[in-house]
Order: C-alpha cells, then sequence, then structure tokens
C-alpha cells in the first residue's frame, strides 16, 4: 500500500490521475463529435512526446529538439505495415507492378525493396516500432553521453539529426513516398481504421497506453533513479563521484522518452491515417518541447494538458486567422520561459490550490479555533509539501 | 606482503610513482611520489597553484594523467572509470560543498550507498531497514541526525560540508579524500571537525588538503608540502614548519 501511494504521489497524484483519465477516458468520447475526438486523439499522440520530454528534459536535464524523430520513426513502422496491407496485388492491379505500395510503382521500383519486407509481418512491425526508435536513442545517447556532450551542444547534435532524417525521408522517394510520406492507410489485419467506430476504439487504445506511459513515467520518478535524475542536474559531478555511471543513467532516461515517442508517432498513424516527414524535423520538434514547456516540464500530467491547450489553439487559430498562429506560438514559448517556468502545472501549484482551499474554507470560518482541523487553516499555503508538513507538526 | 609484527613497514594503500600532468606544457604535477599507510591522515599544504587540487583530480579520475602510476591496494587507477575509482573504495570530497541541494538530507545520505548503482539497480532499489539504520548512522557521526528531513539546501556552509562527508562515509571508503573541509567554518565547526576526522580515520587512510594551519595540527600524522606541482617536504608538522625551504615559499609569507 505504503509502495503504491508512493508511486501515485500521494492522494493528490491519484485524484490528479483520476481526472485525467476521467476527462480523457469518459468526458471526451460523451461530448465531442466523432470529428472532434479524433482531433483529440491526434493531439494525445504528440502528448507520448511530451510525456517523455518531461522525463529526459524537466527530469534528465536534457533538451532532445529532435523527438520527432521518434516519433515519425516509430509512425513510419506503422505506416509501412498498414501501407503493405492496403497493397494487395487486388487493389493494386492498375499498377505496373501490382502489390507493392503504390509511390514505389510511380518511382519505377519493380520489387518491395528488402527493407519493407519484415514489415509484412504484424507482430515484427509492433516490435520495430518501438525498437527502432529505441536502438537509435541508445546509439545516439551512448555516443554523445559517454563523450560528455551535454546541454546546448546535445541539443544541436539532436536537432541535427532530426534535419538529417527529413532530408534522408524526402530524398528516398522510392523508398519512403518522399515529402507526401505513407498515404492512404486503409485497413489493420483486415480491419477498417477509417470508420467512426473503429476510430472510437483507437481513442481509447491511445489514451490507455498514454495513461500507461504516465504511470511508467510515475513508477520511474518515484523510485531511486528519479531521485538521481534530479541530484545529477544538481551536481553531476558529485553523482559520477559517488559511484554512478551517470551517462548510462541519461542514456536509459533517453531511450524512455523515445519509446514513448514512438508509440505516439505509431497510435498517430493508425488515427489519422498517413505518416509523412513534416512530423519528423525540427519544427515540429520544437512545437513539442513547446506542448511539455506550456503544460510544466515537471509534471507528467501537466505535459498532457499542454499538448491538449497548444494543439486546439493551433486548430483553432489556424482556422480563423492562419498567418497569426505562428506568431501566437512564438508568444506562448516566450511567456512560458519568462513567466511561468514551470508551465500550466506550476501555475496550478502556486495559484489554483489557493484558490482551491479558499472555496473550502469559507463555509466554516471558526475553523481557526478548533485544533482537530489544522489541514483546512494550513491548506491557504502555496504548496503541498508545506501543508503536509504542518500537519505533522501539529499536536 | 609483510605481517603485521609492529617493526616492519606495512605496504601502503595508496602509492603514486612519477605522476605528471601537463596542460598544455605546463607541469602542473611534476614526477610526484606519494606513499599514504592505512589508518593514516595525511595532510597536503602548499600554495595557491602548487597541484593539491590537481593531485585528488588525478587519483580520482577527473583528471587523466600524463605519466606515472597511482597504485591503489595494487590497482592501477591511471586507467580506470570515475565510478569504477568510487567503486574500488576511493571517495572524494570537492572544495565547495558539493551536495543535492533539492533532496533531503536522508536522501543525500542514501543516495551514496552503494547499492542500486546501475541503472535497473536503481529502479527498483529499495529502501531497506538496512540502509536506514546505514543513514541515521552516519547521520549521527556528521551532527546531523536531527536534520534527516530537512531540505539539504536550506543547511548552512558547514552542515554541507559535513554532510558530503557523510555522503562519503556512506560508501564506507578505504581511502577519503577531502579538499578543504572546513572552509568556510566557525571555529567551534572547525573543532568538532577535527574530532570527526579524527574518529573516522579508524580503519580507512585520509588525504586532506587544507589551509588552516590550526586544523593541520590537530588532524594530522604526517603533512606533504607541495610546491611547483612537487614534493617539497614531508614529515611531521613540526620538522616541516622547521623546514627552511617550506618557510621561504609558504610558511613565511
Amino acid at each position: 500500500m505504503n509502495a503504491l501511494d508512493k508511486l501515485m504521489g500521494g492522494r493528490q497524484g491519484v485524484i490528479g490521475l483520476l481526472i485525467l483519465a476521467g476527462l480523457i477516458l469518459v468526458v471526451f468520447p460523451l461530448t465531442l463529435d466523432a470529428f472532434r475526438l479524433n482531433m483529440v486523439g491526434k493531439y494525445l499522440t504528440y502528448a507520448f512526446v511530451a510525456v517523455g520530454l518531461v522525463l529526459c528534459w524537466g527530469y534528465g536535464g536534457i533538451l532532445s529538439l529532435g523527438q520527432g524523430v521518434f516519433f515519425g520513426l516509430g509512425g513510419y513502422c506503422m505506416a509501412m505495415f498498414l501501407k503493405l496491407e492496403a497493397s494487395d496485388p487486388e487493389s493494386t492491379k492498375i499498377q505496373s507492378t501490382p502489390g507493392i505500395p503504390d509511390f514505389m510503382d510511380w518511382n519505377q521500383i519493380t520489387e518491395l525493396p528488402t527493407l519493407w519486407v519484415p514489415f509484412h509481418s504484424f507482430s515484427f512491425t509492433l516490435v520495430a516500432v518501438i525498437a527502432v526508435p529505441v536502438i537509435l536513442a541508445l546509439v545516439i545517447g551512448a555516443a554523445l553521453f559517454k563523450r560528455r556532450v551535454g546541454d546546448v551542444y546535445f541539443s544541436i547534435v539532436t536537432q541535427a539529426i532530426a534535419l538529417i532524417l527529413t532530408v534522408l525521408i524526402i530524398g528516398q522517394q522510392g523508398l519512403t513516398g518522399g515529402v507526401n510520406g505513407i498515404t492512404d492507410l486503409k485497413t489493420l489485419l483486415g480491419w477498417d481504421i477509417r470508420g467512426d467506430g473503429a476510430k472510437l476504439a483507437l481513442y481509447f487504445i491511445n489514451a490507455v497506453l498514454l495513461l500507461g506511459c504516465i504511470l511508467i513515467g510515475k513508477f520511474i520518478l518515484a523510485s531511486k533513479l528519479g531521485r538521481l535524475l534530479m541530484a545529477m542536474r544538481d551536481k553531476e559531478e558529485r553523482v559520477r563521484f559517488s559511484g554512478y555511471d551517470v551517462a548510462s543513467f541519461k542514456v536509459f532516461v533517453y531511450c524512455v522518452a523515445a519509446g514513448f515517442s514512438a508509440i505516439g508517432g505509431a497510435m498517430f498513424a493508425l488515427q489519422v491515417g498517413f505518416m509523412s516527414p513534416s512530423f519528423v524535423g525540427i519544427v515540429p520538434s520544437i512545437e513539442m518541447v513547446i506542448f511539455a514547456a506550456v503544460g510544466g516540464r515537471m509534471s507528467l500530467l501537466g505535459a498532457v494538458y499542454g499538448s491538449l491547450l497548444v494543439n486546439y489553439g493551433k486548430t483553432y487559430f489556424s482556422e480563423s486567422f492562419p498567418e497569426l498562429w505562428l506568431y501566437l506560438m512564438g508568444g506562448l514559448f516566450i511567456a512560458v520561459v519568462m513567466y511561468f517556468p514551470n508551465g500550466l502545472a506550476g501555475l496550478w501549484e502556486s495559484h489554483g490550490r489557493k484558490w482551491l482551499a479558499g472555496l473550502k474554507r469559507e463555509p466554516v470560518p471558526t475553523v481557526v479555533h478548533t485544533p482537530a482541523k489544522p489541514a483546512v487553516v494550513t491548506a491557504a499555503k502555496p504548496d503541498s509539501a508545506s501543508v503536509n508538513s504542518s500537519l505533522e507538526i501539529q499536536p | 606482503m609483510t605481517t603485521a609484527s609492529g617493526f616492519q613497514m606495512p605496504k601502503p594503500v595508496l602509492a603514486v610513482e612519477g605522476l605528471t600532468v601537463s596542460f598544455d606544457g605546463f607541469k602542473a604535477v611534476d614526477d610526484l611520489n606519494l606513499y599514504i599507510d592505512r589508518n593514516e591522515v595525511r595532510v597536503v599544504i602548499g600554495p595557491n597553484g602548487a597541484g593539491k587540487t590537481t593531485v585528488l583530480d588525478l587519483i580520482c579520475g577527473k583528471t587523466r594523467a600524463t605519466g606515472g602510476s597511482i597504485q591503489f591496494n595494487n590497482r592501477e587507477l591511471t586507467r580506470m572509470n570515475e565510478y569504477d575509482i568510487v567503486r574500488a573504495g576511493v571517495g572524494r570530497k570537492f572544495q565547495t560543498p558539493s551536495i543535492y541541494d533539492n533532496l533531503s538530507v536522508f536522501e543525500n545520505l542514501e543516495m551514496s550507498f552503494p547499492k542500486g548503482r546501475t541503472v535497473f539497480g536503481a529502479l527498483f532499489f529499495k529502501r531497506s531497514q538496512q540502509v536506514v539504520d546505514r543513514v541515521n548512522e552516519v547521520a549521527a557521526d556528521i551532527f546531523l541526525a536531527d536534520l534527516l528531513q530537512q531540505q539539504a539546501g536550506l543547511l548552512s556552509h558547514g552542515q554541507k560540508q559535513w554532510l558530503e562527508i557523510g555522503m562519503l562515509l556512506m560508501q564506507d571508503p578505504e581511502l577519503l579524500m577531502l579538499d578543504e573541509p572546513v572552509a568556510g567554518m566557525s571555529v567551534s565547526e572547525r573543532a568538532q571537525t577535527a574530532d570527526l576526522l579524527n574518529r573516522i580515520s579508524q580503519g580507512r587512510s585520509v588525504l586532506v588538503i587544507e589551509h588552516d594551519m590550526e586544523f593541520v595540527k590537530s588532524i594530522a600524522h604526517k603533512v606533504t608540502v607541495l610546491h611547483q606541482g612537487k614534493v617539497l617536504a614531508e614529515g611531521s608538522m613540526e620538522s616541516v614548519q622547521k623546514n627552511p625551504k617550506v618557510i621561504e615559499v609558504y610558511l613565511g609569507h
């Protein structure tokens, strides 16, 4: 019970998680129409990336500006499987080479490239969705962190990798579908993913996977490894000279973030029905950092709200004032960095709780004289830590 | 190996021989020899830039030697990873207190407990009774038993210095290296620290860099004077203080 309590971050943490679960599992499906719900599902796939960024950036201090790479690789792995299924010889019989994806035919390719062959298998695809991005993260992480490339240099390298992968995907048109990406995805193991019912089911699978990732994140942060990440951000040398291989912890948390992003990418391909290089490059990668920053880079739950709000804003503004959106996004990022560095979660910690406590207090004004209810008196303090400690000190 | 017959010299725990490091041609440490025995408290003194901190950096692997050898219990340290050197039994305290401000005193000490040092070890690390007992024991040693739940960043400067020493004690190192442990401490805190060092030097070797001569007198078994990366003199505090070369370069000023 105690371990479970710690995992959830106490009662506050459980309530926070339940509210989020209620919102995405009950409230959204009941109140939004199929089109809007699918859109929320798309936003939630970005939340996977943001949750990963909370772990590796917020806690690990590793600012990756290339998470789109992992989102994209996860998405491409899934899209390749779906595309092969959509390209059976029967439905592609008008091509000069039936049975291969249409864009390959347009690029005068006459045989399925070796890289694509294993993606006929669904189980291979499921493994590849996670394994390909995680192995790439392992290689990048090991190469950079073992050499102690850190801070801004690491960010620049990740950005360069995002750019390289985009150029590579666009350049290898016959293999990847080029700038259009992999489109026209139709069925998953014979199940049509374009219908409303399928989209609803995929929305729920996506939501449950996201909650699962949040739980994994909570488990990591509640463990000694979570404290080590914070210790490393404080005093990396002290951790190293306390007998820890600092690089291996950074590689681990970077790989976890990559794995989460990849799941998001695969769910994106399933729900939206295509994957393209526009989700791999520098701009989407930086957008994903903004989702995490707005939500609060120290809060796993905040990252989800950040992704939802910023993307809702993006959709709303680009429907109404498309030319304004980029400026607004830039302004938002500057505002977050300058005025609320801990994002929405930070604002909630400093103002929201106080407001909530104020609401609770009003009906019972005489409570100050009853020592039996110290929590109500002290709950007016901004942070939960002081509430807990004053509870303990009370006789 | 020698038996403990009393008069024979036991093999030193740490044997530094011909140690040299040069930064762009400048030899910060130049052909240095240093031997430290078990249960010994050795203090290294010397003017600024003599290479004192560099010697500690070389032993703990923070800086790589250009030449020479560092033998610790017959293991060559010059080629080992920093964390392997720590795991071999070398603990090092930095000049400015290096603690985790955002964690509690308890968590700071727990972090140095020599279990769960790998990624998956840390992920599934359990705070066993053994860990709690060890933390309590060390906290009592470093005068912080009442402050275990305090956030470490809120400790006074002297308490932070003790906490870092405590973090090293958690590892139970055979060789403890302290870089200016009483810098910024009050007179009474210095006395407490001297008492602490005398207690914890039992069963291990301690290598201290210090400027405060009163403090050096109260803890040192032997003093090594460094000057321009070389050993200028070595011996008891009295003999070193009388050494004319030492007086000229250091104590006389």
